[in-house]
């Protein structure tokens, strides 16, 4: 058991030393990252001494050295447009970000769970024909456009929601949603498909010939081997929110870390760009291990096994 | 000894998709009190479904019980399972009839401790407090031969070895002390030398518990010592019926002379090609007028494809359902 | 046929079972059809847009790059001010909406089609050598696929197009490779089943060559996993096709995708709404024909999981 979690946590840092890689190489792919983050009037003169002051002029493996060498503690360099350093700015959208995801998922638990639990017990009924025919939009229609459609009804037409920002409580609703959407229709899907499978099992037949309650049954049996498929994806849809709000963020212009990166993207802020992406990646990351800790919390084959 | 078990023509169909599949057609026994009872078969005869029909355990919308009477008999009287309801059945299950069945590791819950898996059946038809149950399933744990009760108690299915699976499942069925434990392929996925240790196992128990058991496989070779008599199913219908020793020496349908002839014996003096049955098994989606073994049968005549053949008394307490008399060399006189 | 001689058998019901003729094939997709309507509904609904991507300068009654600022942002035929001409409407600059939607088609179905060839074709053969070989080889390529796939991947996907510029190319190709990784390990999965299970040993065993192998028990194991999640890949580039053109990374803004649509639509969103809303219509129409279809070739091309239904 001590050996899986040090093998875990050592997988991670590798991946995160993969994050360093990836990000340290796409801001180079066009071979010149110092036309790429200065603007188009810039003379050649003011691109090489940019040049000289960032360091691309050094061999690669020393520049790759020193990035991630500072990146592990959080030194980015200074944001481009800000002049202050990049990490603080990024911390500072943190909240927000994290706050969007959350409700985001909650909503996603609470909708998508309960509608695919009822699928799988009662396939091609009523309610698991809506739990599917929501699954089935949740991934046919784009949420930014969603966001918008639903800006259009119910933050301009009906004014319940305001349409961008984060001033009240009720501002995260329709982002939430819009960003949960896809989540809510991967849970009803996951969860259906997974009580289905479950109750085809050989134990639940024995649980049966046990003659117990349906009630026992299905809460002791089937719910408690379908709750750990379902620990591991909620935690991975977590990540997948927080990584990828870049677009929602932008349509309702919740200042969160998305945001920013589309305003850093704008400025060719290319040190503040890096410091959102290693360290959103990270956050991804730590979630990513956790969820796999928990999961082999839950699991007792994991949890004693070898 | 009076009978725990009879079941009279009892029919079970499955409407799936691709055609109505006859899985039961008209199967008749008793099993009586203590009794052993081999049911073999092979795949698709019907031997599990019989049995699982009885109890509701076939899964109800594709499956349908559609005639037939079931009357079991316990200390509270005699019922007739057929009639019973979800409810009725439910206490039944478990209570009165235990179950074990062929794979151990999947018949476990995997998430669940051994001990809880136990105690379950414990205290939902005795009414035991936890405390209770845990204790009986200690001593449970003992008479099934699993050293180290209290530790195994909370141990998960993937830390035993499948011997000791199918012990821990035999454990389950007997905790109620039942009238009837249905074995369906108990040893099928086991080591020779493990089917052997839990085959003792079972005529230990048997004597202990004077609980009747239904033996079902697909291995003429396992009941031989186990069973006091053997049914033959082929086609949803039962071929033989005898005691089992009589059944080996002198068997009397086709399909079981085959069965026997595809045994490898210690006793043969000389090496003799094992004899396989030709053809394949009937499909069961078409129902059929005539004997469903006629096409494999060496013997076959007119009659066997004009009617089925109905269970005819070959000698004391042997029954076979076939037109053809071995003995003879001819159709028999009926 | 049932003769006293032989008892009848069941015939084998997998489509890709080599015993089948090719009628009998067609046959057995029919009768599927027949029985999960929702297959059809996916078909028809691609097969739409395929015809108008194929057909695109014939339906699209206008150019889509034409403009004529005088009929600016004129509402669909049928609202008060909108006229026949103009079916959808025109957008900002007068262009007409139903020919750019029309001509979108062939910018999505361009991208997811490339998009999924090329990231089919290198996870096919990175997955396949990672599963064939195994040990550090296996290892090493397992580990690239990891980390891209723990990677926030619309968070790279947008820095990478925002460094690479606006084109076609560059839109495909990011796609392409990262999303290969998924594709990798789907495949790697099944080479390793198929190890596993025995085919491989035993087919060597009975003298079988190599590319008897791969092309008797390796590939049509293959074919239905991958085509699947090449369907399912494909909807969601689209998806994100749309999404980057949206934040203005995709194809050059004047080209009619309808992720640029969105975005200049989004500007006009209370004083012109149609601007942005067929656009999206039409992403949700392509993606539910595709994530139909799929999800019926996954009940299809799997004859295990189609007994469990």
């Amino acid at each position: 058991m001590q050996r899986y979690f040090l093998v875990k946590i050592g997988q991670s840092i590798l991946l995160l030393f993969g994050v360093f890689l990836v990000v340290f190489m796409i801001v180079r792919i066009t071979g010149d990252p110092a036309s790429l983050m200065l603007s188009r009037e810039a003379t050649p003169e003011q691109v090489e001494a940019f040049r000289e002051k960032m360091g691309f002029n050094r061999p690669l493996l020393v520049q790759f050295f020193d990035f991630a060498s500072k990146a592990v503690v959080g030194d980015f360099g200074n944001s481009l447009h800000f002049r202050t350093p990049a990490l603080p700015l990024v911390l500072e959208r943190l909240p927000a970000t994290v706050q969007l995801a959350a409700a985001g998922l909650l909503m996603a638990v609470v909708v998508g769970i309960p509608l695919g639990l009822v699928g799988g017990f009662n396939p091609g009924g009523a309610v698991d024909s809506l739990g599917r025919s929501l699954a089935l939009l949740g991934q046919s229609i784009p949420n930014f456009w969603l966001a918008l459609i639903l800006i259009l009804f119910f933050a301009v037409r009906l004014g319940w929601f305001p349409s961008f920002g984060r001033d009240e409580l009720k501002s995260v609703v329709l982002p939430a949603f819009v960003l949960g959407l896809p989540t809510m229709g991967q849970l009803v899907r996951l969860t259906r498909s997974a009580v289905l499978e479950i109750r085809g099992e050989d134990f639940i037949r024995t649980a049966h010939s046990k003659g117990l309650e349906p009630r026992t049954i299905y809460v002791r049996h089937v719910l408690r081997n379908v709750a750990i498929p379902l620990v591991s994806v909620v935690g991975i849809q977590f990540g997948y929110m927080l990584g990828g709000s870049i677009i929602i963020e932008t349509v309702f212009a919740w200042p969160g870390m998305g945001q920013l990166l589309q305003q850093a993207i704008g400025w060719r802020d290319y040190p503040l760009i890096q410091a959102v992406a290693v360290f959103t990646s990270f956050v991804v990351l730590g979630l990513n291990l956790l969820t796999d800790v928990a999961y082999s919390l839950i699991d007792p084959r994991i949890r004693y096994g070898n | 000894m009076s009978n725990v078990l009879e079941v009279r023509d009892l029919v079970t169909r499955f409407y799936t998709l691709d055609g109505v599949v006859h899985a039961v057609n008209g199967v008749s026994f008793d099993l009586a009190e203590g009794e052993t009872l081999g049911i073999v078969g092979e795949s698709g005869s019907g031997k599990s479904v019989t049995m699982m029909s009885l109890l509701g355990l076939i899964p109800m919308p594709p499956g349908k019980v559609e005639g037939g009477q079931a009357s079991f008999t316990t200390s509270d009287g005699r019922r007739d399972l057929l009639q019973m309801s979800a409810d009725e059945l439910r206490d039944v299950r478990g209570g009165r009839i235990g179950f074990v069945f062929q794979d151990p590791i999947s018949t476990l819950n995997p998430i669940l401790t051994i001990g809880e898996q136990i105690a379950e059946v414990l205290i939902r038809h005795q009414d035991m407090s936890r405390q209770e149950a845990q204790e009986r399933t200690l001593k449970l744990l003992g008479s099934v031969g699993i050293p180290d009760p209290e530790l195994r108690y909370k141990a998960y299915p993937f830390q035993f070895s499948g011997g000791m699976r199918q012990r821990v499942v035999i454990a389950i069925a007997i905790a109620c002390t039942p009238e009837i434990v249905i074995a369906d392929e108990p040893t099928t996925a086991l080591d020779v030398t493990v089917q052997a240790q839990i085959t003792d196992l079972f005529r230990r128990l048997r004597e202990e518990l004077g609980v009747a058991v239904i033996w079902i496989t697909h291995d003429l070779g396992v009941v031989a010592g186990l069973v006091d008599r053997v049914l033959v199913m082929y086609g949803g219908r039962v071929a033989e019926i005898a005691p089992v020793d009589d059944l080996y020496e002198n068997p009397q349908h086709p399909y079981t002379v085959g069965l026997l002839g595809a045994l490898p014996s210690l006793e043969s003096k000389e090496s003799k090609r094992l004899v396989s049955i030709r053809g394949v098994p009937p499909d069961l989606l078409i129902p059929l007028e005539h004997c469903p073994f006629a096409w494999r049968c060496d013997y076959a005549f007119d009659r066997c494809w004009e009617e089925i053949p109905p269970l005819l008394s070959v000698g004391e307490r042997h029954q076979s359902a076939c037109f053809y008399d071995l003995e003879k060399g001819g159709p028999r006189d009926v | 046929m049932a003769t006293r001689e032989t008892t009848p058998e069941r015939g084998a019901d997998s489509l890709l079972d080599v015993e089948r003729t090719f009628r009998d094939r067609l046959a057995y997709v029919a009768r599927l059809f027949a029985r999960d309507r929702s297959g059809v509904v996916g078909l028809v609904l691609f097969l739409i847009v395929v015809i108008a991507a194929v057909f695109a300068p014939l339906i699209a009654p206008y150019d889509p790059l034409e403009q004529t600022l005088r009929d600016a942002k004129m509402p669909p035929a049928w609202s008060a001010e909108g006229s026949t001409e103009h079916l959808f409407g025109t957008d900002n600059l007068g262009r007409d909406i139903f020919s750019r939607i029309v001509h979108g088609t062939r910018v999505s179905l361009t991208v997811g089609f490339f998009g999924v060839l090329i990231a089919g074709t290198l996870g096919l053969v990175f997955g396949a050598i990672a599963g064939y070989i195994g040990g550090r080889v296996d290892a090493t390529i397992m580990g690239i696929v990891n980390l891209i796939l723990s990677l926030p991947y619309l968070l790279f996907v947008v820095v990478i197009a925002a460094i690479l510029g606006r084109s076609l190319l560059n839109v495909i190709l990011i796609f392409g490779i990262t999303d290969a990784p998924i594709f990798a390990r789907t495949t790697r999965g099944e080479v390793l089943r198929i190890r596993k299970s025995g085919y491989v040993e035993s087919a060597i065993s009975a003298g079988a060559r190599w590319g008897r192998i791969v092309f008797d028990h390796i590939i049509p194991n293959l074919i239905g996993p991958l085509i699947t999640l090449g369907t399912f890949e494909m909807s969601r580039m689209i998806f994100y096709e749309a999404g980057l053109g949206f934040l203005g990374l995709s194809v050059p803004p004047s080209v009619a995708s309808w992720g640029n649509m969105l975005s200049a639509g989004r500007k006009y969103l209370t004083s012109s709404p149609w601007i942005a809303t067929f656009p999206g219509l039409a992403i949700v129409f392509t993606s539910l024909g595709m994530n139909l279809l799929g999800d019926w070739l996954r009940d299809v091309l799997d004859p295990r999981l189609r007994r469990a239904r």
